[in-house]
């Protein structure tokens, strides 16, 4: 089962070294991982995908590292959690136009272009950019890059609106 | 180096001292160099180790047997490697240490520079924190911090890596805090409503045992544990690293459990409905095949690590907190409850137990011709100086028959590696907890094989005027390897026997400036140990040359569950 966990941790050498090793220590998977400073200063946050069958323990063994100061789970129904992609799609001069309007589709940005390919960037909910995944495949896709899941406790309880009118 | 300006190793030295440092096990070298000039000046008392792992387990030594801190240090590179083996040591035990090195200068680190190792991520699993010290401003607080770690929670080693030109670096000394761990927040007390769960999960057993482990001596518990008891009239084991918190000699007392534990108090866990764990960690050398451990029972777990309630059993009744304060609370709540009742009787329970007790006894056979047994020369050892001794142990059969037959009185007398179960041991943490109480007999009962790990440190023991007792069980090489062998590999021996006359082990023990004898027959172990016990301006080694065919038991082979005790050589196959 995949668990959305952020980890807010003091901004000191090695945490994130700490964080990652006792990851693999005790055997739980990561799927993935975005780090960055807080609004508060000398405090960052680690927010991670990870596969851990023993969600308490895994929470525990977070706690026991000294420099983490708050860990917390988000649970997708009350949480807005976005990632950013960067996605190359195989095209010719032939299919440019349809692969761009497929981008459109999903409010993707083209940031760069070549003969032979068309680089989107596109970000939000993990399924958004799934369906892009999805959608651009018949293409093509010649590389890909994911930022890492980020995520935010909601204040509201409006659904996570996805670009160009397409919802989950 | 400027002697007149006050540097970052002064400030170090400063803030041992403030710490109540009285004593630091360590080796020189370049990079830690800068700390050594100032501790000529300073009241703490340094011992030089022959290898920096000796010095590492003289500082868990001295920990175990005292309670506080120990502190080692050590050079970069090569010094901080032989560190990580009592590290992890100290990891699982819960020992309180810190461990100090000297690390290339700031601008080299990361260069391959001579003698450096990436020290703090090496230490990253084997400490509870590690700290790399970038500025001498920060010394103080860092210093501070380390001991506060070390000492408090589930108590742990911490780890603090200095740049050599950090120590030589001009700065000033000033009263530290503890304004940097927003993070750290052990929980002592036991919540309220949990205790109370328990409290009355316990009254409502009919065959409680309580499952003691190391945690109720670091938490200094054993008064509240002997009180609780006896009030609730509950039998009592207690683990390889809780030995001497509950009085052998009690008659609620059944001994250590597990794989080579006392079959009543192994086999009490098996049909109690009731399980009272405090400070214990449900070890694998406990537990057996965990879905076979105390099948009957409802669980109740005590500990302060939260991350151990639940990591291998789901207890019913989680108390979060320090053995010693919820033993109290537990207490303070019989007292108020129970005031008009006498303890429960428990008349089945206590029957069935004296049943296995009597038995299934711990047994051996010491012929009169010989060969010496280890488990009688222990027991004579006992008997001679009445139990008045700590002990130390290494790791083997030897170690558990110490555990097994050693009556122990009270906490902090028994100084093992239990978690790690790391040869060579015994004599260098025997060294540490001598330098802690000079006055008391301190004896390290070795294996052969484990004594030849850290044999060096006998040097140490003459040279640093810490008179320590040695005894080695010579048994002609590795017995617990060989009793595996024998049992789960057919009895092909492999690189588990050496030759019982090499070393010459009292030769050696002189060599290295201590009094060596030797025994060989059973007619001379009490006047070896006499002569021993006499001897106190010079550490004294006896070697006990002992039957090498002899298995330890109880035995529950690995994996196994805790219902097949295999009780002596009559039960095997
Ligand atoms: C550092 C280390 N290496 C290897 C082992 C594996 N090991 C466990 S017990 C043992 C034999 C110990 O021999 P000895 O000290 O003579 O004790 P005995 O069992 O003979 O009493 C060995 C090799 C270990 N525990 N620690
Ligand atoms: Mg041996």
């Amino acid at each position: 089962m995949k668990h959305t966990i952020s980890v807010v941790v003091e901004d000191k050498p090695g945490v994130l070294a700490r964080v990652s090793a006792m990851f693999s220590n005790r055997g739980f998977n990561i799927h993935s991982l975005a780090v960055g400073p807080t609004h508060i200063e000398g405090r960052s946050r680690i927010t991670l995908v990870c596969d851990a069958p023993e969600l308490e323990q895994l929470q525990k063994q977070l706690h026991k590292l000294v420099n983490v100061i708050k860990v917390h789970e988000f649970d997708s129904s009350t949480a807005v959690v976005s990632e950013v992609m960067l996605a190359r799609v195989a095209c010719d001069p032939g299919s440019r136009g349809a692969a761009n309007d497929t981008g459109a589709l999903f409010g993707a940005r083209v940031v760069d272009l070549s003969e032979d390919s068309i680089t989107f960037e596109v970000a939000g909910d993990p399924d958004l950019l799934q369906a892009f995944i999805d959608h651009m495949t018949p293409f093509g896709i010649v590389d890909l890059v994911k930022s890492g899941r980020i995520a935010m406790k909601k204040q509201s309880n409006m659904r996570p609106a996805a670009v160009s009118g397409m919802s989950r | 180096m400027s002697n007149q300006n006050f540097t970052g190793s002064k400030s170090l030295l400063r803030s041992l001292e403030h710490e109540g440092v009285e004593v630091i096990f360590g080796v020189p070298g370049g990079a830690i160099l800068p700390a050594y000039d100032p501790l000529l000046d300073s009241p703490i008392r340094h011992v030089l180790a022959r290898h920096e792992q000796g010095a590492g387990h003289m500082a868990e030594g001295y920990a175990m047997a005292t309670g506080r801190v120990g502190v080692t240090w050590a050079t970069s590179g090569p010094g901080a490697t032989n560190l990580i083996t009592p590290l992890q040591n100290a990891m699982m035990d819960s020992t309180p240490l810190v461990a100090i090195t000297g690390q290339v200068a700031s601008t080299a680190i990361g260069s391959d520079a001579f003698q450096e190792a990436y020290t703090t991520g090496l230490a990253m699993h084997c400490t509870k924190h590690a700290y790399l010290v970038k500025d001498a401003d920060d010394i103080p607080d860092i210093v501070h911090e380390a001991f506060h770690l070390a000492a408090t929670g589930r108590p742990g080693p911490v780890l603090i890596d200095i740049p050599k030109d950090v120590l030589n670096q001009e700065t000033s000394w000033r009263k530290p805090t503890l304004a940097g761990l927003p993070g750290y927040r052990p929980t002592y007390e036991g919540h309220p409503k949990q205790i109370k769960a328990a409290f009355e999960m316990i009254e409502a057993a009919e065959r409680p045992v309580l499952y003691v482990g190391g945690g109720v001596i670091a938490a200094g518990a054993s008064e509240e544990l002997l009180k609780f008891a006896e009030q609730m009239n509950i039998p009592v084991t207690t683990t390889l690293m809780a030995r001497g918190a509950f009085p052998d000699n009690h008659p609620l007392a059944l001994g250590m459990p597990g794989m080579h534990g006392v079959y009543a108090a192994t086999t009490a866990i098996q049909r109690c409905d009731t399980l009272i764990a405090v400070g214990a960690r449900f070890d694998d050398r406990v537990t057996g095949k965990v879905s076979a451990f105390a099948p009957e029972a409802k669980i109740v777990h005590v500990d302060v690590d939260p991350a151990e309630i639940g990591k291998i059993h789901k207890p019913d009744v989680p108390v979060v907190g320090d053995a010693k304060a919820v033993l109290e609370s537990l207490n303070e709540r019989a007292r108020k409850l129970r005031s008009e009742k006498a303890a429960p009787e428990r008349r089945y329970w206590f029957g069935l137990i004296g049943g296995w007790k009597k038995n299934k006894p711990l047994h051996y056979d010491q012929l009169e011709e010989g060969p010496v047994k280890v488990q009688h020369f222990i027991e004579r050892l006992h008997a001679l100086t009445k139990g008045n001794a700590i002990v130390t142990a290494g790791v083997g059969q030897h170690q558990m028959w110490a555990s097994q037959f050693w009556g122990f009185s009270r906490p902090r007398s028994w100084i093992n590696s239990g978690g790690l179960g790391t040869m060579g041991f015994a004599l260098p943490a025997a060294v540490g907890a001598k330098a802690a109480h000079p006055d008391e007999t301190v004896i390290a009962l070795d294996g052969d094989g484990c004594f030849q790990m850290t044999c060096q440190e006998m040097i140490t023991a003459a040279v640093e005027d810490i008179p320590v007792k040695i005894v080695v069980f010579n048994n002609g090489g590795f017995g617990m390897v060989k009793q595996w062998q024998n049992l789960f590999y057919g009895g092909r021996l492999s690189a588990s026997e050496m030759p019982i006359e090499v070393p010459d082990y009292p030769a050696l023990a002189e060599a290295m400036g201590c009094v060596g004898l030797r025994v060989t027959h059973p007619s001379d172990v009490d006047v070896a140990i006499e002569k021993a016990l006499s001897i106190d301006d010079r550490p004294v080694l006896i070697e006990v040359v002992v039957d090498p065919e002899e298995m330890c038991f109880p035995m529950v082979p690995a994996g196994g569950s805790n219902d097949d005790v295999i009780t002596g050589p009559e039960d095997l196959p």
